[in-house]
């Protein structure tokens, strides 16, 4: 199954960085930190400015070719063979493990398999290829995780996050309970299943409300829109960020 | 009539009895299983044999299934083959008017509630007993199995305690388990000696040798394939496999990942009926081997995996959905995620396909399934064939139609973004059902293709 190519004996002179729609236009705040962390690597980040969707929800929805007309347009945008990082768990599975069946009966079946060897989420490739040292320059703070079903179970580096955020020497991460049960959103699902999503998001937000955390994070924006949305609807007052957004905030300098 | 799965799981979740009893057993059953394989190599390892031995039987599935007719019938067990659940009940129900039967005892079998046997049998004026303790108590509620080996897993003591009183005669109100389980027992016990048939499941029926293999923890099922003068065992033609060998590695597979057990209490392989020199068993045997849609299922590659389905029910015990709505919810007789992936193929999608919905994709059930059945996938193969169906949801068509002009024109996807974010405070506040339970998402003010922009101008 993980058919990585390694990068790690060299690390890359530069990568493509795929955004995501969702924090393209709701959290690119998560997107800037997580480009700024990678560069501070000492790494070139090309953002290919056309890009926009790797057709994830009409790929789950059973909309393949809708799926297959979007995607086709990400491969070629990211065809020189350097890293592609994205900032989602989903986002990375849907490229990394989905191209391949999605297009084995299309022309582009190779160049979808190609591409899929160069995926990385990005707490994998900070933690993984760029080896990452992270200094805490933050104040003590509790903080609890989130990882999405598609970080967990297919690109399986639910340990890389716990990794880098072990990494802060004023964080106290806590687990929540059924850590590994899905949050509820499953993108579409949230739509079409609103009453059993809600029912998954909020034995999901009590677990996280329950470790006595004030910070939640989590690799992928489509379960933090899930899970702050109800808590802040419920008046639960607990804070919201994008892995990439909080690791950034702990490690910089202040000027 | 199409099922309306939508309604059902909201109904099931306004019900906190459905919600306490399947996550505290859930729960039960996740952690149970996680011990019996405390070594993840190994599970992986037994998973990947699971799957081959499964998948090897699947490739010959013809063949075998002529090799076991064969040498069934070599043992003295007659075979019938039934395409159709009315073939199968009418099968049935002939060899129990040869032998003028009145009253049968079953061991648990979800074939026989696939094929609604007890309730075919009952119009021809024959009892069809259920034994199995689960299966006793959903009967005797007038109820059907809400899970595929715990039948009776949506109800808690105090509810049978109640339904104890209510339905047997002579019986008060007791919350005590052992005295619910004697209970059972003890009006069982009589049964299975009263009966003219007793009617079986099977787990495993080894082609090589003829031998039917029937997992259990009650003794019931013993009880029902010796007692009775005649034994008919029902099963779908998935359960076939090659040979004596294949049967540890799945029989350990699919305790351990049922419930936990290393094995189960008793484990019969019947390979005959009774030889004039042995004191027990049943003077005839028969063996129904049903199709139902599964030659259908046979037919292509990607769906074909939901054959090696060993019916373990390890895929809804670790279903976030199946845990909060239950399993009568599904309005199917296999519910969760194999019953996702089984029903729209047995009745069809336009009956069956909504319930494809009622799934996150999250993966939990293809992770623990011991014969790797990719079930997401299939689940998401249904969904492609649903929604190439001339009755798929209009509305949705046009949606994805709609996002794929946007998402697939970049410079379109510009201006959406564009005005998406410069309207932002006037951005909805309600979207639908997602508002009902969350606030409504904003758009940033700059997109991030635009604050990438402005770095590069600095």
């Amino acid at each position: 199954m993980n058919t990585t190519k390694t990068f790690k004996a060299n690390k890359p002179k530069k990568i493509y960085f795929f955004g995501t729609c969702l924090i393209d236009l709701f959290y690119p705040e998560a997107g800037i930190s997580a480009i700024e962390l990678i560069e501070r690597e000492g790494v070139d980040v090309i953002f290919p400015q056309q890009q926009t969707c790797c057709g994830q929800a009409p790929f789950n929805s059973g909309y393949s070719q809708e799926a297959i007309d979007v995607a086709a347009m990400q491969i070629e945008l990211l065809s020189e063979p350097i890293p592609v990082v994205v900032p989602s768990g989903s986002c990375a599975s849907m490229m990394k493990h989905h191209y391949p069946a999605l297009f084995s009966n299309h022309p582009m079946c190779e160049k979808a398999v190609e591409l899929s060897t160069r995926v990385y989420e990005l707490t994998e490739f900070l933690s993984r290829v760029l080896n990452v040292v992270l200094v805490d320059r933050g104040k003590p703070v509790k903080v609890t995780m989130h990882t999405s079903c598609s970080a967990r179970r297919e690109m399986g580096v639910t340990e890389d996050g716990l990794s880098l955020l072990k990494q802060l020497s004023q964080v106290d991460v806590c687990e929540p309970e059924r850590a590994s049960e899905c949050c509820g959103f499953g993108g579409t699902f949230a739509i079409k299943q609103p009453e059993i999503s809600a029912a998954m998001a909020e034995d999901k937000c009590q677990a996280i409300i329950q470790t006595g955390a004030s910070q939640l994070v989590s690799g992928d924006c489509g379960c933090l829109m899930n899970l702050s949305g109800m808590m802040e609807k419920n008046n639960q007052g607990i804070r919201s960020a994008h892995l990439a957004e909080f690791l950034l905030k702990r490690t910089q300098t202040t000027d | 009539m199409k099922n309306h799965f939508r309604e059902q799981a909201v109904e099931a979740l306004a019900d906190p009895s459905i919600r306490d009893n399947f996550r505290g057993a859930m729960d039960f059953l996740r952690d149970k299983r996680q011990a019996a394989f405390p070594n993840n190599d190994e599970l992986a390892e037994l998973r990947s044999l699971g799957h081959q031995i499964k998948a090897n039987t699947l490739s010959r599935l013809p063949d075998l299934l002529e090799q076991l007719e064969e040498n069934c019938t070599k043992n003295g067990i007659h075979v019938h083959w039934a395409e159709t659940p009315e073939q199968a009940c009418e099968i049935i129900h002939s060899v129990i008017k040869q032998h003028d039967g009145k009253l049968a005892v079953k061991g648990k079998s979800m074939v026989s509630e696939e094929i609604s046997l007890n309730h075919y049998l009952e119009a021809q004026g024959i009892e069809a007993l259920e034994s199995d303790m689960g299966e006793y108590i959903v009967q005797l509620a007038n109820e059907t199995p809400s899970h595929i080996i715990m039948p009776a897993i949506h109800k808690n003591k105090d509810q049978i305690a109640h339904l104890f009183e209510d339905k047997i005669e002579d019986v008060k109100y007791t919350e005590s388990v052992d005295e619910l389980i004697g209970t059972g027992r003890r009006i069982l016990r009589e049964k299975f000696f009263e009966a003219d048939i007793g009617l079986s499941g099977v787990n495993f029926a080894v082609a090589e040798t003829g031998t039917l293999c029937l997992v259990e923890n009650e003794g019931n099922g013993r009880m029902c394939t010796t007692v009775p003068p005649v034994h008919i065992a029902i099963t779908g033609i998935e359960k076939v496999v090659e040979k004596l060998s294949d049967i540890p590695p799945l029989l350990s597979l699919l305790t351990r990942s049922a419930t936990g057990q290393n094995i189960s209490t008793y484990f019969n392989m019947i390979s005959s009926p009774r030889k004039t020199d042995e004191k027990d068993g049943p003077k005839e045997v028969h063996l129904v081997l049903l199709d139902n849609g599964r030659s259908r299922m046979f037919q292509d590659e990607t769906l074909q995996q939901t054959l090696r389905c060993i019916r373990c029910g390890a895929c809804m015990n670790h279903c976030p959905v199946y845990s909060r709505i239950g399993g009568h919810a599904y309005g199917t007789v296999y519910p969760g995620p194999i019953g996702q992936v089984v029903m729209p193929q047995i009745e069809g999608l336009d009956k069956q396909g909504e319930m494809t919905e009622g799934c996150s994709l999250n993966g939990a059930c293809g992770e623990v399934c011991p014969v790797e059945i990719p079930l997401p996938s299939l689940i998401r193969k249904l969904r492609e064939q649903k929604a190439a169906l001339p009755s798929r949801g209009r509305k949705e068509a046009i949606a994805w139609t709609v996002w794929k002009g946007i998402y697939g024109t970049p410079f379109l996807y510009k201006c959406f973004t564009y005005a998406a974010t410069r309207f932002r405070h006037v951005s909805p506040k309600s979207i639908g059902s997602w508002t009902d339970y969350r606030v409504a998402p904003k758009p940033a003010p700059k997109t991030l293709h635009e604050l990438i922009r402005e770095r590069k101008n600095d």
